[in-house]
């Protein structure tokens, strides 16, 4: 039987190339990955392997031939005793390719009339915003007053009690009770088994973290500082939030990747910054920012129960801090729920992690003027609830957002064309996006202070989108 | 456990024998095919063939049993043939279409089988290695005896990663085989141009991992290598070395100009020392198989790579839907 030999395409982009130079001639006999030609692109000149055996039957396209399209027969290779007339109909790799591609074209034909409207992405924002307000936890529940780190590690002590395949890793998790603490008493509870330190090998562990979750188990990575997770963030991007994706929906990575991130107090540029926004602009990752201890127990559990990879940032300053904290025997809050902390209807302030501490210090002093904000704490920034901030908006018709992270490419800049695009017509103001100055953290106490967002300019912004 | 039978040149029955030659002529043919698709244009982006080093999976998987895992990097194909996965969904997931087993949505790099306890398929060089000793870490938290074969090439070997996990996978004992696929060229980096080590697998002695080198062309010595990596991972010693010396015959990818090596050192390679020839040689004298026996499997093998050819053509592509699929898992349980 017959074949005949096509132009081959050479790389992703190739549509034709110079037929440099024939290797073999008519009679010659080829096997398989024989090198039969030489074939010039626009980067660089390739062996062409012969995919059949046989005998060249006859070349079809001379050597020197420029701007050969790809796909065009350029010989005929026969079989013993066969000519080169003989190439049967219907067999040929072209015609096989001519017919796989209608095939591809009525698939997609085939798509029913509505596919281009289903193939939209999910809103952003719903036409009428329909925030869930619910209470995160019933009247009259107990309360107690609790730090931030005391409700994470009581989170995490919780789920480990429930699922013996939760367990938490990292640098000095373990025998030093956590390098702030957060994993203080576990040990003991636990055992080495489910409490495991690390050597300093943030990319390494946070790969084998990847690995364990692909196996079943649901680690919690602790991470000292999300400033070392630099060097696993290809671990955490390309390898946990991608997989459920590029597997079809088979094989997903429920994982934690928690710990401190953002600026503490005079530790520098490298030791500063906050990633927010680097995370929250991925595909496949969730990610959460607590400012309370409520939501930082609550939102933990239910990261630590979710089949997705989570990146859960908290803050060292307020790690110490104390809030109230309901007294429940499973107290979770979902993502993708904003909280209100405070109703107002002069001007709306969203902000997450510890910009709800200036967020809500202006608030205070603004009302002491009669300007009354809303304050909106996110808790999640992936997914995000813009429905309350949207329904906000429509109230306020004034919103200023505040975070500790560079102005560039903020979570503000977003919040902001989502109110564009879906409020635009309720601004009264342009939107104000308060976020931390744009240079490296400085060390100098002064300069640090400066870097920073504060009380101060969260009041001046108000000040501004209100005209008061 | 099985340690006492690592020096012994393992027995081998005909039918084993024939089993090795089928399913490295299925990896081969498929590849070509493969070749011959990407080619046409049916086949898009990167796509690096396992041409040449067939007997390096399909003894590896001899070792194997039933539960052990898998992963590796972007030459994949192979692996996934030998674990036993379905040829049209491999061949169907190159094309792009619904029918591949990421529904088209993975590629060529990135496929995965849950079933056969395949792992990827993985785009990042070196990514796979810290995962395989993941994988590993979940068996041994768990309690069974399951081993993990992480595979990677020597192009990988340089990285950075791999030694943080040498490291914790020797520290833990962690039931992980690496598996340096040493092919020779990262790209078009020879190994002599990447590295002065004489060895690659003598870098895990620094953190007390034991391995060895294996003649990479030569199905039953990766066999019994793999046997002896094998038991010693699941007596719970933790991780053994496998530098599997081996030879890629084609490109890098398929745009890969061949100009950092001679044709004459890759047709010696064919020539002399190809691992199906090899095979073929042993069932021929052996008396195991006839011509006519092999020719039969040859003609069986065609059929299934021309019917996943088939069936990856005719698969559809994946509805527009698709495309906002499977980012998120969604189920959250309320409690634990």
């Amino acid at each position: 039987m017959a074949t005949e030999i096509l132009m081959p395409a050479l790389s992703p982009t190739m549509e034709e190339g110079t037929l440099a130079k024939w290797l073999v001639k008519e009679g010659d006999t080829v096997s398989a990955g024989d090198v039969i030609a030489e074939i010039e692109t626009d980067k660089a000149t390739m062996e062409f392997e012969a995919v059949d055996e046989g005998t060249m039957g006859k070349i079809l396209v001379a050597e020197g031939t420029e701007g050969v399209k790809v796909n065009t027969p350029i010989a005929v290779l026969v079989d013993e005793g066969e000519s080169a007339d003989d190439i049967a109909s219907g067999d040929t790799a072209a015609q096989a390719l001519e017919a796989a591609a209608p095939a591809a074209d009525a698939a997609a034909k085939a798509a029913p009339a509505g596919g281009s409207a289903k193939a939209a992405p999910p809103a952003t924002a719903s036409a009428e915003p329909k925030p869930d307000t619910s209470p995160d936890w019933p009247e009259g529940t107990e309360m107690r007053t609790q730090t931030v780190r005391e409700s994470l590690r009581d989170a995490m002590a919780e789920e480990m009690r429930a699922n013996d395949r939760v367990f938490v890793m990292g640098e000095e998790v373990a025998e030093y009770q956590g390098a702030y603490k957060i994993t203080q008493g576990l040990l003991d509870e636990f055992g080495a088994r489910r409490v495991v330190d690390t050597p300093i090998t943030e990319h390494g562990f946070a790969g084998i973290g990847v690995g364990a979750a692909f196996g079943g188990l649901r680690p919690i990575v602790e991470f000292m500082t999300f400033n070392f997770a630099m060097q696993a963030i290809d671990q955490i991007l390309n390898s946990a939030a991608k997989t459920l994706y590029m597997s079809g929906g088979q094989m997903g990575c429920p994982i934690v990747f928690r710990g401190p991130n953002g600026a503490a107090a005079r530790v520098g540029a490298q030791h500063s910054q906050c990633y927010a926004a680097w995370y929250s602009q991925i595909p496949g990752l969730k990610v959460a920012m607590p400012y309370s201890a409520a939501d930082a127990k609550g939102l933990l559990k239910s990261a630590i129960r979710d089949p997705n990879p989570v990146i859960f940032l908290e803050n060292e300053i307020l790690y110490g801090r104390s809030f109230e904290v309901p007294v429940l025997d499973d107290f979770t809050v979902p993502f993708g729920k904003a909280k209100i902390w405070r109703e107002g209807s002069d001007v709306t302030i969203v902000s997450f992690g510890i910009g709800m501490t200036y967020a809500l210090e202006a608030a205070g002093k603004l009302a002491e003027d009669g300007i009354e904000a809303e304050v909106i704490d996110l808790r999640t920034l992936r997914p995000m609830d813009t429905d309350a901030i949207l329904a906000s908006v429509r109230k306020t018709n004034r919103l200023v957002t505040v975070e500790e992270g560079f102005p560039q490419g903020s979570v503000g800049n977003y919040i902001t064309s989502v109110v564009m695009e879906h409020a635009f017509d309720y601004l009264d103001a342009p939107v104000i996006n308060l976020t931390g100055k744009d240079v490296p953290m400085p060390y100098a106490a002064n300069l640090e202070k400066l870097a920073l967002v504060t009380t101060d300019e969260v009041i001046d912004a108000v000040r501004r989108v209100t005209y008061r | 456990m099985a340690a006492r039978r690592t020096t012994k040149k393992p027995n081998i029955s005909a039918e084993e024998l024939l089993g090795y030659y089928r399913d490295m002529l299925l990896i081969r043919r498929f590849e070509e095919k493969a070749g011959q698709l990407y080619g046409m244009g049916l086949i898009g982006g990167f796509c690096h063939l396992y041409i040449g080093q067939e007997a390096v999976v399909v003894g590896l998987e001899a070792a194997a049993k039933e539960g052990d895992k898998r992963v590796t990097s972007y030459r994949d194909h192979g692996h996934m043939l030998a674990c036993g996965m379905d040829p049209n969904g491999v061949m169907a997931e190159l094309t792009g279409r619904e029918g591949g087993y990421s529904k088209g949505k993975g590629g060529s790099m990135h496929m995965f089988s849950k079933e056969k306890h395949f792992y990827g398929g993985h785009g990042i060089v070196g990514a796979q290695v810290p995962i395989g000793a993941g994988l590993a870490f979940a068996d041994k938290y768990l309690g069974n005896d399951n081993v993990t074969f992480a595979y990677f090439g020597d192009g990988a070997a340089n990285q950075g990663q791999v030694y943080e996990t040498y490291n914790m996978a020797m520290l833990w004992d962690l039931p992980v085989v690496f598996v340096i696929e040493n092919n020779k060229y990262a790209m078009g980096t020879s190994v002599q141009r990447a590295t002065k080590s004489p060895s690659l697998w003598e870098r895990g002695a620094a953190y007390g991992i034991p391995g060895e080198e294996v003649d990479g062309m030569d199905v039953l010595a990766v066999k019994a290598a793999g046997e002896k990596a094998v038991a010693h991972c699941r007596a719970g010693k933790g991780p053994y070395i496998l530098e599997v010396m081996t030879y890629r015959y084609r490109g890098h990818s398929m745009s890969d100009p061949a100009k950092y090596r001679t044709r004459d050192e890759v047709q010696k390679m064919r020539d002399e020392r190809d691992a199906i020839e090899h095979v073929r040689d042993l069932l021929l004298q052996g008396k195991h198989a006839t011509e006519d026996d092999l020719k039969a499997i040859d003609k069986d093998i065609k059929a299934v790579v021309n019917d996943a050819a088939e069936f990856s053509k005719e698969s559809p592509e994946p509805a527009l839907e698709e495309l906002w699929t499977d980012i998120y898992a969604d189920t959250v349980p309320q409690t634990a």
